[in-house]
């Protein structure tokens, strides 16, 4: 697992009482195109071309940092853990404290931007545990680093915490993405309420956004059900009438199902239902549980094996697919699912906690198989086993 | 952390429940419940009876049934309210294209003589029974001035080819006033096809006419049910298809079969007969009771009952035929299971609600008499003139469809509010048939329990059902027709 936040090991030239800052990493021999950019530096020509290119920050790797005058005045240190760091990355870096983030990967096709921590769902298998503080600094930062982002980058997200809770702020931040990275496929994660509401909905399709995506979960065909998945009532009512207004604009809606005890058992029903009354959504996503956060502590409630899902899981897809619904599945290995779905699999989880199980190696389908989380506490489905002919 | 509320804290009955609109009907099998868009569940009697009386609460597995089903909501809750209307908005959608088919009876000539024509024939003497250029244009113009951005021209007989240079002309001064108005204009021609020439093929070809004919099989049945001098109504029939197949495309032309007396029990020589041709799929279509079918007692020969046992063993037929691999729908299950499956508007002139007389469809005669309806033409040449609107040469296209007539007819039959109707289980995938019912019973309504309609209707869609609730093979099939 990569981590993806820590605390440099030393810091030079930067004041502890200044604000938060955003720092792109560059290859020294690029020289500096912004006043935010600093040299990556991993070895003595590095420092040489840095110098020569006239950087005046720097990002060290590794503890044997050069002692040479002919340094950069400006300079964070890091341990070895974040040697994937990489020419185009972008850190939040916070000097008095000396602990950063890593905010953007440009290699990386699994971006996606913390927007908060607050919520209005306490949802039971969260992997996010919400908090109730003020971090309206992150999206300060988020828009910082936005214009720093390679305009190349396909896609990109923006979760939480729900995001719209600022509502007026984060549409603000999509209105500048926008015309930063035109290009850039956008999703955002909301559990949908906000956009119960007409005037949010309203400035949402405002934005006009061309690749504008809204993830947004339903985890039963019934009220009671989906409220106490989500810890909040009259959620699903809410959650319905906003997916409703989105799609009244014309805008792009995807529905996440998280698959757990509570879900997965219904999961024909769901579907039925989805489609049934919301044909017009754009995208189905049936996700494997990601056992970390919230959902460790409730592990009693939550935890199925997905063996035993497998059926009404494959009937759901079949179902979706029969209305015509674009639907993929999540986060579940290959060998826990019934091969008629195995199409709809997706390699969804992202790279920085992604992994496989030593008998993978010996899988024919490890190349196309979504592997498995590495936080919290993985918990292996009885089915694992490697498929085909290198058993 | 805080901590997790348990599932019963999201159940209280804080607020409480309503009951939603739904119709019902007892069966063996337990209480057919279906939601105001036709959305269908089985309830246990006992359960039904709780329903009714909202002696019911979350993780009961009934509130769970109902809530999924639009049955019940919660005070206070929108969402439950909200997806009904959107949807029954877009099952009614077909509303917003006004009358978007137009028949025009060319001539009335036919060198067939069908004892079951549901058109009154005349002979091949020319000038009494076609349509005069001056009434074709007059019709054309209240055609082009219907709302419906797009429009379907279809030319009607007898026998159409007996008057081709007509057609050629309309179809030239409709393109011309396409192309002017943006407003687009499909063609059909409905042709028994003996006549035909490679003269009509290269026109329909060069201007994109559909054809659709009439089979049956086997080709003596065929030959018996259409005769003509020459007795070669089937051989003519099937080298026109192939001809038309092969000149504009196997999707191009259709064909569609009558149940006659005699067909009941060759239903599966007519599905090989359509397979044989290789058109892509074929029609169970019942005889209506008008014109000629009348007269010749060709109507009471077989009533609903029978009707139905030939559709059925019909259908039995046809799945099997799809199961082996090859896709070929049965034309009216198709239409019921898309009505049934989706939301998706569907406007087909012969079920719907307000009807589709007038609204869905204008029948243009040759003597410029103008109809609601094909079948409304039919009873005219039997001298019940309930269904004629008006003349192309006095009328407009508003005239015609704002008639007192014409609203009186719709309006009274409409089946979300008719006797019977209003109740059914089915009313949602109906349709109302003031024509059939005017004819059959004098009275625009009818007595829906003495309707072989209704009979027919009712029949199908519970046996639709059934597939779809005891048979997974045979509904995976039907979902496929139902593109659901």
């Amino acid at each position: 697992m990569l981590p993806l936040y820590g605390f440099a090991d030393a810091v030079h030239g930067f004041d502890p009482a200044s604000p938060r800052q955003v720092v792109r990493l560059r290859a020294p021999e690029h020289g500096p195109a912004d006043s935010a950019d600093a040299a990556l530096i991993r070895d003595p020509h590095d420092l040489e071309a840095a110098m020569a290119h006239g950087f005046s920050s720097a990002v060290l790797l590794g503890k044997s940092a050069p002692a040479s005058d002919q340094i950069p005045a400006r300079r964070i240190t890091l341990g070895d853990n974040f040697a994937y760091l990489a020419d185009g990355d972008i850190l939040g870096f916070h000097p008095a404290t000396k602990r950063f983030r890593t905010l953007y990967r440009r290699r990386s096709s699994h971006n996606s931007f913390l927007v908060t921590e607050r919520c209005n769902h306490y949802c039971i298998m969260c992997s996010q545990p919400p908090k109730d503080i003020d971090d309206r600094w992150i999206l300060r930062e988020i828009r910082q680093a936005l214009p720093l982002v390679d305009k190349q980058t396909r896609s990109m997200g923006f979760t939480g915490g729900e995001p719209l809770l600022e509502w007026r702020d984060v549409i603000e931040m999509l209105d500048e993405c926008r015309d930063i990275l035109p290009p850039t496929t956008v999703h955002v994660w909301s559990n949908g309420r906000a956009f119960a509401s007409s005037e949010i909905t309203a400035a949402w399709a405002a934005l006009a956004h061309p690749n504008l995506t809204v993830g947004i979960p339903i985890y039963a065909a019934v009220d009671t059900v989906h409220d106490h998945v989500v810890q909040a009532k009259g959620a699903f009512d809410e959650t319905v009438l906003g997916i409703l207004k989105l799609k009244d604009k014309g805008q792009r809606v995807e529905v996440r199902v998280v698959l757990h005890a509570l879900t997965a058992p219904h999961i024909v029903d769901t579907c039925r239902w989805i489609a049934r009354n919301l044909p017009f959504i754009d995208h189905v996503a049936l996700m494997g549980l990601e056992n970390t956060g919230f959902a460790i502590a409730n592990d009693a409630t939550l935890w199925i094996d997905p063996m035993d899902y497998q059926d009404q899981l494959a009937e759901a897809v079949d179902t979706l697919d029969a209305a015509r619904l674009p639907v993929s599945i999540y986060n579940l290995p290959r060998c826990v699912l019934a091969r008629s779905v195995w199409p709809y699999a997706a390699q969804s989880i992202s790279d920085w906690k992604n992994d496989f199980l030593p008998e993978c190696e010996r899988c024919d389908e490890q190349s196309r198989c979504s592997g498995f989380f590495t936080t919290g506490r993985p918990r292996y489905s009885r089915g694992i086993q490697p498929i085909g002919s290198r058993r | 952390m805080a901590r997790f509320l348990p599932a019963e804290a999201f159940t209280a009955p804080e607020k409480p429940h309503d009951l939603l609109p739904f119709r019902f009907e007892r069966q063996a099998s337990g209480v057919l419940v279906s939601n105001m868009v036709g959305d269908f569940v089985t309830l246990a009697p006992q359960e039904f009876d709780r329903l009714v009386a909202l002696d019911i609460a979350p993780g009961d597995g009934l509130y769970e049934k109902a809530y999924a089903a639009h049955l019940i909501t919660r005070q206070r809750q929108q969402a439950q309210h909200q997806l009904l209307a959107l949807r029954l908005r877009s099952r009614m959608a077909f509303l917003r294209h006004l009358t978007p088919l137009h028949l025009f009876v060319v001539t009335l000539r036919c060198e067939h003589s069908c004892p079951y024509c549901q058109v009154s024939r005349q002979s091949t003497d020319r000038s009494r029974f076609d349509m005069s250029e001056e009434t074709a244009q007059r019709a054309l113009a209240i055609a082009l001035d219907s709302p419906s951005p797009r429009i379907k021209i279809e030319f009607q007989g007898g026998e159409p080819l007996l008057n081709f240079p007509l057609i050629e002309k309309i179809v030239s001064k409709a393109q011309a006033a396409g192309k002017r108005t943006g407003k687009l204009i499909d063609f059909v021609i409905t042709s028994n096809l003996a006549l035909l020439t490679d003269d009509h093929l290269a026109f329909c070809k060069a201007n994109n006419i559909l054809l659709s004919t009439s089979l049956h099989a086997p080709a003596e049945l065929h030959t018996n049910n259409r005769p003509r001098p020459g007795g070669n109504s089937h051989e003519l029939a099937v080298k026109g298809i192939r001809r038309a197949q092969e000149a504009l495309g196997r999707d191009r032309v259709g064909a569609l079969m009558t149940t006659t007396e005699r067909s009941l029990d060759n239903i599966e020589a007519i599905v090989d007969e359509y397979l044989r041709l290789d058109l892509d799929g074929i029609f169970l279509r019942s005889l209506s009771p008008y014109g000629f079918a009348v007269k010749t007692k060709q109507f009471q020969r077989y009533d609903a009952k029978r009707w139905l046992a030939f559709y059925q063993r019909g259908l039995r037929y046809i799945l099997d035929i799809n199961k082996s691999g090859r896709y070929f729908p049965e034309f009216y299950s198709a239409l019921i299971l898309r009505r049934m499956l989706t939301d998706r508007p569907i406007g087909y002139v012969d079920l719907r609600s307000p009807a589709g007389i007038g609204l869905g469809a204008l029948v243009y005669n040759y003597d410029g008499r103008v109809f609601a309806s094909d079948e409304g033409r039919m009873l005219a040449e039997m001298g019940d003139d309930t269904f004629a609107l008006g003349n192309v040469a006095t009328d407009s296209y508003r005239s015609l469809v704002m008639s007192d007539k014409l609203v009186g007819l719709i309006a009274n039959s409409l089946t979300q509010c008719a006797p019977e109707c209003a109740d059914c289980v089915f009313e949602s995938h109906c349709g109302a048939d003031p024509v059939y019912h005017h004819a059959t019973q004098s009275d625009a309504v009818g007595i829906k329990p003495l309707s072989e309609f209704c009979a027919r209707q009712k029949g199908v869609m519970r046996h639709l059902l059934d597939l779809l609730d005891n048979s997974p093979e045979d509904t995976a099939i039907l979902r496929r027709w139902g593109g659901a």
